[in-house]
């Protein structure tokens, strides 16, 4: 579904990235692994196609989706023509809109009205805190709260791929169980899930496959198991 | 202050903040959309008087062998609308030539700014050049009745200013809570990065923005030139920066504000006026608005904003 290929990416003068390839397929759910700094953020950035200054840029290399060459199509187009989201780190709610709004909003390119009413459904069953809270403010959610609602917003936009950037960030052990839960099932009923995760732990648990992050190149992968068992991973990331 | 004076005065303030609320509006959501201070916006009040004034003589068969024959009231509905929508144009077009590409290139504000200060000087003195520095007399194109009841006397089209322009916030406000749109719009304000993320093309909500704002600065360009019908090309320098300091004063960044600080403005003016000799106008009025800023820096319904990393 995804295939990186040799991907160079700087900001500025700086690369961050040299020349990384992987691949996500259909209906997988793929763990990108890493320190802090590693480039692991660098990497959704350049495929969310976010454009400058607030973007990196891709120097070298390919990312193509079923085949497509994404580099030239806008952040936007990525989701409506192709169905490619990102739910970025630090969430990024819409603080001054509802919790419905914000959801609504995600809705703005789609015209399949009846699809729409059961998505909202299906997002307030997945997360039955925010069906309470609809009619609040963004702001006034709870860190775990802003996590979900992030969530929703990227499948109400209608994606088939998600990419997720550090969703564990800042929530208790119990949340981050819930919400991998909730990922796998997504993931089951037909999403396809990048995740980029700190915890390593949690995200081999969950994901099928994984590849490590080291200062801007792939140094490990293979299936989420044989990692957990890697003594080398064990020691840097699981402790 | 006898009850009638005051009356009197309480309707030409509501006439004047009027005026500011509808020019306000256009600074205070670009503001909330791009945190630009569009300072062209008060030359595009002009332009818009200027267009009204040359659709309207058109129309009239002021030009060689051209009469439409339209009655004088028909004649200024369609004026205001073709108005809104060419002011509208030249809006977006100076958003497309001046501020989009330093957009795109990641320039600081501060030399987007002062690009939008450059628009507006090349507005007044592009108008100058082509048009002469003669004024212009803007036809009377509703009938000037003035009404009087219990000794307080209002012209109509007074009423029409102060009445267009309540209208004129009901619809927008409407337009910003509940159509997509305008959620967008609130939404940029908030954080620019995640609005493509939802799918939504950040240039078109740019763009709406400009549509929304150079429209009603043309609005209150017709109306302004209705009520006062001198036009010359320096006529939006003082108007538009007096709609800024309202916008300033309401909290920028809010459509409310805007309006509550025109009408802030038009009574502080009015009856600063009314109480004290007329060349201390400003001058009070303004030093009682510097005081306000001084206790609430945010405006009325501004809120501190946390710069976001």
């Amino acid at each position: 579904m995804l295939e990186v290929s040799n991907l160079h990416v700087k900001y500025g003068n700086i690369e961050a990235l040299h020349g990384i390839s992987f691949h996500v397929d259909e209906g997988e759910m793929v763990a990108l692994l890493g320190a802090n700094g590693a480039g692991k953020s660098t990497t959704l950035m350049s495929i969310m196609r976010l454009p400058p200054p607030e973007g990196p840029q891709v120097t070298k290399g390919e990312i193509r989706f079923n085949g497509v060459d994404l580099l030239p199509v806008a952040a936007h187009i990525l989701i409506v023509k192709y169905g490619v989201g990102l739910v970025p780190e630090g969430r990024h709610i819409f603080g001054n809109l509802t919790v419905f709004e914000n959801l609504k909003l995600a809705t703005y390119a789609r015209k399949d009205k009846d699809q729409i009413e059961k998505d909202y459904e299906r997002v307030f069953s997945l997360f039955p805190r925010l069906a309470d809270r609809r009619w609040q403010r963004g702001d006034l959610l709870s860190g775990g709260e802003q996590q979900m609602l992030a969530i929703g917003r990227a499948f109400m936009s209608g994606v088939r791929f998600v990419l997720l950037d550090e969703p564990s960030m800042g929530l208790s052990p119990l949340l981050m169980l819930e919400l991998f839960r909730v990922l796998k099932e997504l993931n089951e009923s037909g999403t396809t899930i990048l995740v980029v995760e700190q915890n390593a732990r949690i995200a081999l648990k969950y994901a099928h496959r994984a590849y490590v992050l080291e200062a801007g190149k792939i140094v490990l992968e293979g299936a989420a198991e044989a990692l957990a068992d890697n003594p080398e991973i064990q020691k840097a990331y699981l402790g | 202050m006898s009850f009638e004076i005051f009356f009197q005065n309480l309707l030409n303030a509501l006439q004047w903040g009027s005026f500011y609320a509808l020019i306000a509006l256009g600074y205070t959501m670009v503001y909330g959309v791009l945190l630009l201070i569009n300072f062209a916006h008060g030359d595009i009040f002009m332009v818009g008087a200027y267009i009204g004034f040359f659709f309207a003589t058109l129309l009239m068969g002021k030009y060689a062998g051209f009469s439409t024959g339209l009655p004088p009231a028909v004649i200024f509905g369609l004026t205001v609308l073709v108005t809104m929508v060419l002011t509208a144009g030249v809006g977006v077009a100076i958003e497309r030539i001046a501020y989009r590409p330093l957009r795109r290139k990641g320039a600081s504000r501060l030399y987007v700014v002062i690009t939008a200060l450059m628009c507006g000087l090349i507005l007044e003195n592009g108008n100058l050049a082509l048009l002469g520095a003669s004024r212009r007399n803007f036809p009377e194109l509703l009938p000037n009745t003035v009404h009087n009841i219990a000794g307080v006397t209002f012209s109509n089209v007074k009423i029409l200013v102060i009445v267009t322009t309540i209208l004129v916030f009901i619809l927008l406000e409407t337009i910003v809570r509940k159509t997509k749109l305008g959620m967008a719009m609130r939404a940029i304000s908030y954080d620019r990065m995640a609005v493509p993320l939802m799918g939504i093309p950040v240039d078109t909500v740019i763009v709406f923005t400009f549509i929304l704002g150079s429209s009603m600065a043309a609005l209150a360009g017709v109306l302004f030139a209705t009520a006062y019908p001198v036009l010359e090309p320096y006529m939006g320098a003082l108007v538009g920066w007096k709609a800024f300091i309202a916008a300033v004063l309401g909290g920028i960044g809010e459509i409310r504000g805007a309006f509550v600080g025109g009408f802030l403005l038009g009574f502080v003016e009015i009856f600063v006026a009314a109480l004290f000799p007329s060349t201390l106008r400003d001058l009070i009025a303004f030093s009682i608005l510097l005081v306000f800023l001084s206790i609430k820096p945010t405006g009325i319904f501004g809120i501190a904003r946390a710069t976001k990393i």
